[in-house]
């Protein structure tokens, strides 16, 4: 499955390279994105010493991890949230008929350099985060565990956006709300939202355990809503649940789908 | 070869208040024997993509039960894929930015072919259908015949014991139209490939196939041999005029 997806992102990679033009508009586009969006958290901590009392370097360092570990799940997993558009012009048949898993060939489909943009951002707040943040060795290790996760629980939830759309075909938004939209709730910490929302994405949609319950023992800090201290810990239990969950989702999709006429 | 048996496809459409079943196929059952070349006829919508879908394990049948090569198309899929080819006129399988030659060596290596075995395959292919000049050319500059020459060689490339042909001579010209049949009847008659072929096209009917299955309103309305499918019309009269009587029957 691994070779696959190499094999077929490397064909898809030299495929884009038959548009010269369009690659390097691509890769300026992406670039000039990015530049913005870091530009962004600097304004926000010109004007603010501390967010939901967390400092500036918590803060990126917060963002930072949510974003690599987002920007990673997009960069390998992305695609399968378009689903629904490969299902209306017929290209997910052409999947089928082939012998390699539909959710492989999915999420490689169209790999483009645009995929690595924003991957390059999320890691430039980090490492800028982390010599501030004068961590021990005793908590660091936790850093490379909580990225992996959170990868992990946004590549379920892309395929639980995709598996949506075996029955929402004409609703792709539905899922995009989960995706995009954990992606930037989590860059910010916890405790600027209210507390029934971060019980929901603890217990309901694990988005807390991405970087939020984690980052709690890296930065050795009380949780603000008192959650058990164990938690902490749980991001690989959360990440392996909702694969579960998002698998099983997938299967029944593919059981259920539909096709187009013709 | 292909097992089919008293197998039904329903979709649900519309929502809530307007929502009803619609029946693609029901009750359908047919066996096709390994060597057989065999045409398989309906007006549009009567359920023909449906059941090339469900043989090729894109759609799950609502019920009853299809067996291809000895394998059941939905729960075996990847393993069936290694086993049939399949060419979608309408549609390519093909990577529409890479020349011909790497679309294929990418076939090699989703299929797993030994790489003697594939240059083998890929010379007598390449030599049968003419693919020497637009080897390197990337898919999108290919003339539809071309195009068509490149999918049927992607199918056959791991040598499959089943081809499934959806509408293969489409928008094709008389010359391009002739060399594709005279290559799948050769095909058939060298290498006992089993070939299952949907067309609107008369021609194909008469020069290819010696068993003709007519699907209408999702089951089969005729199944027989050509000769059989001729002797239904009580005063000859073309192949046209002699299937369109079934279809409105």
């Amino acid at each position: 499955m691994v070779r696959t997806y190499l094999l077929l992102a490397w064909t898809w990679l030299r495929a884009s390279a038959q548009y010269p033009g369009s690659l390097i508009m691509m890769m300026l586009g992406s670039f000039a994105v990015n530049a913005l969006d870091v530009a962004a958290i600097w304004v926000i901590f010109e004007h603010t010493e501390s967010l939901g009392g967390f400092e500036l370097a918590e803060v990126m360092f917060l963002y930072g991890t949510a974003g690599l570990s987002f920007a990673l799940a997009d960069m390998l997993f992305g695609n399968v949230d378009r689903l629904s558009q490969h299902i209306r012009s017929g290209d997910f048949d052409t999947m089928l008929i082939r012998p390699a898993s539909a959710f492989t060939q999915m999420a490689v489909d169209r790999f483009g350099v645009h995929r690595f943009g924003r991957v390059t951002q999320a890691a430039v707040v980090l490492a800028i985060a982390l010599p501030q943040l004068g961590l021990s060795w005793s908590r660091t290790w936790m850093i490379p565990l909580m990225v992996v996760c959170g990868l992990v629980i946004f590549a379920a939830i892309f395929t639980l956006g995709g598996a949506m759309q075996f029955l929402l075909t004409d609703a792709p938004e539905v899922a995009n709300a989960f995706t995009y939209g954990g992606g930037t709730l989590t860059q910010y910490p916890l405790s600027i939202y209210g507390s029934e929302l971060v019980k929901g994405v603890t217990f309901v949609v694990p988005l807390a355990f991405v970087n939020w319950q984690p980052a709690l023992f890296v930065l050795d800090r009380d949780d603000p809503l008192g959650l058990p201290y164990w938690l902490r810990f749980a991001s690989p239990l959360a990440a392996v649940a909702l694969t579960t969950v998002a698998a099983l989702a997938w299967r029944a999709g593919i059981r259920r789908y539909r096709s187009t006429g013709s | 070869m292909i097992e089919v048996d008293r197998v039904g496809r329903s979709f649900t459409v519309g929502r809530r208040r307007t929502r009803k079943t619609l029946h693609a196929v029901r009750d359908l059952s047919f066996t096709v024997e390994p060597g057989e070349f065999v045409g398989y006829l309906g007006p549009n919508g009567a359920g023909k993509s449906t059941t090339i879908k469900m043989l090729t394990g894109i759609l799950a049948p609502t019920s009853g039960s299809i067996r291809v090569a000895g394998l059941d198309p939905t729960r075996r899929r990847t393993a069936l894929a290694r086993r049939i080819g399949v060419v979608f006129g309408q549609r390519t399988t093909l990577w529409w930015d890479l020349p011909l030659r790497d679309s294929f060596e990418l076939i090699r290596y989703l299929y797993k072919v030994d790489q003697p075995d594939f240059r083998r395959r890929l010379a007598e292919l390449t030599e049968l259908l003419g693919l020497a000049d637009f080897m390197t050319t990337p898919v999108r500059q290919l003339s539809l015949g071309q195009r068509m020459r490149g999918d049927i060689t992607a199918a056959l490339l791991h040598d499959p014991a089943v081809l499934v042909l959806d509408e293969p001579t489409i928008g094709l010209d008389v010359v391009s139209k002739a060399a594709m049949r005279d290559f799948l009847r050769r095909l058939n008659a060298d290498r006992g490939t089993t070939v299952l072929l949907t067309t609107h096209d008369m021609g194909d009917i008469e020069k290819l196939c010696r068993r003709v299955m007519l699907i209408d309103h999702g089951s089969l309305a005729f199944d027989g041999t050509l000769d059989d499918l001729r002797a239904t019309a009580p005063e000859g009269g073309s192949m046209e005029e002699v299937v369109a009587r079934l279809y409105s029957g």
